[in-house]
């Protein structure tokens, strides 16, 4: 375990050159058990930094657009949009906000952010670097699905739910995975609470690391989970393909509840980066 | 230029030689001295008094109805370790007095709690009750108080948590803690309750810092050139680790104000907001805004800057005459209720149900307060607020009497129509009294009636004053 909480440290060169004997002493005296699996994810593959200001680079990104089918599954409130209002790169961040507004029929307006067919990948470390909105019924969420989806359909495909959380619990986050057999409400997940700083105030980094057989979650430097196919209620379809990435921030719905009276709007979800490394 | 950076470049060097001799000339600080920093430690009390002053707990005056008898220590009922707090709350006829309160003071010259940011306790209580906490105060000066209100305890352990608005502020408290409990929440019944692990922590689990003055709402008034204001309506609220919001009551001390427009009014560190002058250029408005650790606080006072003669009835900016009522309550035909009331730190009155009702200021019942002589006065200054929907033909009658009750009585009338009013927002008047129909004195102005039939049945009106410009 400790070598890979290091090993997530250790992604640039810099920090290698810095710490590398100690990361060298520190595996020279582990004894990994024969069946763990270590791999290692120290090529950058994706990675955006959200540094030119206007609307997300679209070589990169693309748009879910509208309300979905029953609130995207879920009930949700908000109307998906691609306007600046509820999209924008600015300041370094990629900035989702959640707008109380009537708009095409739906309550409140927001963004979710694709990288389906643009960028896809099979295993390897998936970050995000972030500062979520708050109070009742935001929903921000970083999260992977099966690129077959539109061939096998949910949930067959996989769902990688990298982080998602409840506006209404602060200091809480959650990691879950969906496929057949556990899926919506019988998902594989486990929750991370800080106990010293909060979603809301400070930047946090959300990431998985996953390869075959297995997928670690992390929180800034902290591993606080790892599923296997022993955990899963059903087949384990992460092994079959690649998977693209989905950022966004719902309003309402099955995981947090609707807003309430003291919900404030506007609610403004910050990236600072989104990055992918791969193996070696 | 030249001249310049010659003598700089001369002078650096020497600032710099000069420096370094002293330096080297200066002396160490001994193991002896002590720095003007005070303890640190965040402690109050978790088996016994941490630091407190002897007394440990310092009762409000019992002149007051605090009773002093309920407070000790219990080592029974704990929630970790050996020892809590027992409070017993008495019931209000208690001949010891009817309420229990009072503050916890650092023995020593204060303390240094700038590295927390939230005062923590667990509590419980024998039944449901709220109670009131807070620190900062020290019976001196209060500079830091913060207070809240309205804790709810319960009858098992929870943990509470009460924000420090701004922990910079907390170079030398004395005040560590304070709490204020009687009866209202239980009708009357006494209770008992528990607090344990009392303490300053660094939790780093608040967010969503919210500071608000004047209730955080905009406010506009008038004054007079060297008359000042108090801002009230100073809270504080954080989000809670579980995602509630806490409001705290914060003392002026932790804001930061600001004033747009110095050459119209200034605010000192304790909110006072003085008019100085008329203004510059035709400008003679000043917006007042505050802030608490770099975040701008809700609300705001735009202050104008006026010559008037001022009598005023209702206003939080001027003294205000003694009066009789807000409402006089002609029963039978009366169905009116309400009166002055506190909205979000602005004082307002407000009315429901209303059919009539009378600001009475002649004197009722013998009061002894003295009808007003408003003869030098010109307008009437009055705001409205209909709390309901506005209709076209809605309307408000005004009548000011003049020698009410008396035989020789007069009465003037002014009608405000729908039009010029507003649903749910403030609308400002200045009447002339000349306009008030029949009003050929006012002398002896004692009543002043709002007459809606119930057109309009839910009313707010502030800021009621008669004023003439000089």
């Amino acid at each position: 375990m400790k070598t890979k909480i290091l090993k997530n440290k250790l992604k640039s060169i810099l920090i290698c050159t810095v710490f590398g004997i100690g990361f060298m002493v520190l595996v020279s005296n582990c004894n990994p058990d024969e069946t763990q699996n270590v791999t290692n994810f120290n090529t950058i593959s994706m990675q955006d930094e959200f540094d030119v200001d206007g609307a997300p680079n679209p070589a990169m990104w693309t748009y879910d657009i509208g309300t979905g089918n029953n609130g995207w599954g879920n009930n949700e409130l908000q109307y998906y949009t691609d306007r600046p209002e509820n999209v924008v790169v600015e300041d370094g961040m990629l900035k989702i906000t959640a707008i109380q507004e009537d708009f095409e029929g739906s309550g409140y307006t927001s963004a979710r952010l694709l990288t389906q067919g643009l960028f896809e990948q099979k295993y390897g470390r998936f970050e995000a670097r972030m500062k979520l909105p708050y109070g009742k019924g935001m929903w921000p969420a970083f999260w992977l699905l099966g690129a077959n989806i539109d061939e096998i359909s949910w949930p067959f495909c996989g769902e990688i739910d990298v982080m998602e959380n409840g506006g209404s619990k602060p200091t809480i986050v959650s990691g879950a995975v969906h496929g057949p057999g556990y899926s919506a409400g019988n998902a594989i997940v486990k929750e991370y609470e800080f106990t010293d700083s909060r979603v809301d105030s400070e930047f946090h980094i959300y990431g998985i690391e996953w390869g075959p057989n297995y997928i670690n979650y992390y929180v800034d430097d902290v591993l606080y989970n790892q599923i296997t196919p022993e955990d899963v209620t059903g087949d384990w379809v992460f092994n079959n393909g690649p998977f693209f990435m989905i950022i966004n921030l719902a309003v309402g719905g099955v995981f947090d509840g609707n807003p309430n009276e003291n919900t404030v709007f506007p609610q403004t979800m910050y990236v600072d980066y989104v990055r992918v490394y791969s193996a070696n | 230029m030249k001249n310049k950076s010659i003598k700089y470049s001369i002078i650096l060097p020497l600032v710099g030689l000069i420096s370094a001799v002293m330096i080297s000339c200066e002396r160490g600080f001994s193991d002896d001295v002590e720095l003007a920093t005070f303890p640190t430690n965040g402690d109050i009390f978790i088996d016994d008094p941490v630091g407190l002053t002897d007394e440990f707990f310092t009762s409000f005056d019992p002149a007051t109805g605090a009773n002093t008898n309920g407070f000790g220590t219990d080592n029974n009922e704990v929630y970790e370790g050996s020892a809590s707090i027992r409070i017993d709350v008495p019931a209000p006829n208690d001949p010891n007095g009817g309420y229990i309160g009072g503050i916890f003071k650092d023995r020593g010259e204060g303390r240094d709690l700038s590295g927390y940011d939230a005062l923590t306790f667990w509590a419980k209580a024998s039944t449901s009750a709220i109670i009131e906490v807070g620190f900062g105060s020290d019976f001196i000066e209060d500079k830091y108080a913060v207070g809240f209100g309205n804790l709810e305890l319960s009858t098992a352990w929870k943990k509470y948590i009460i924000p420090i608005p701004d922990p910079t502020k907390l170079v030398q408290e004395r005040g560590l803690f304070l709490f204020s409990a009687g009866t209202q929440s239980t009708n009357g019944a006494s209770y008992s309750f528990w607090i344990d692990e009392l303490r300053f922590e660094s939790l780093g689990t608040l967010g969503q810092p919210r500071p608000r003055i004047l209730g955080g709402q905009d406010q506009t008034a008038q004054a007079n050139i060297d008359t000042s204001v108090p801002l009230i309506g100073l809270t504080y609220t954080a989000n809670l680790p579980d995602g509630q919001d806490i409001t705290v009551s914060a003392r002026p001390s932790y804001f930061d104000f600001e004033t747009s427009n110095p050459f119209v009014a200034s605010v000192d560190d304790l909110g006072i907001v003085t008019v100085d002058g008329p203004g510059q250029g035709g400008d003679n408005t000043a917006i007042i805004t505050a802030s608490i650790g770099g975040v701008e606080a809700e609300g705001s006072l735009t202050i104008e800057a006026v010559d008037i003669d001022v009598i005023s009835i209702f206003s939080d900016v001027f003294a205000n005459v003694p009066v009789d009522n807000y409402n006089g309550f002609y029963e039978p035909f009366q169905t009116t209720l309400g009166g002055a009331v506190e909205e979000n730190g602005n004082n307002i009155i407000d009315y429901t149900m209303l059919n009539f009702v009378a600001i009475e200021f002649y004197g009722r019942d013998g009061s002894g307060v003295e009808p007003i002589d408003a003869t030098d006065m010109t307008h009437l200054h009055i705001e409205f607020r209909v709390n309901e929907n506005v209709d076209a033909a809605d309307y408000i009658n005004m009548e000011l009497h003049n020698n009410f009750t008396l035989p020789n009585g007069i009465l003037g009338s002014y009608q405000i129509s729908g039009t010029e009013l507003l649903s749910n927002e403030w609308v400002e008047f200045d009447i002339p009294l000349s306009s008030f129909n029949g009003l050929t004195a006012r002398d002896a102005l004692g009543m002043m009636l709002f007459v809606t039939d119930n057109n309009i049945a839910n009313l707010s009106i502030d800021n009621i004053y008669f004023y003439a410009e000089n």
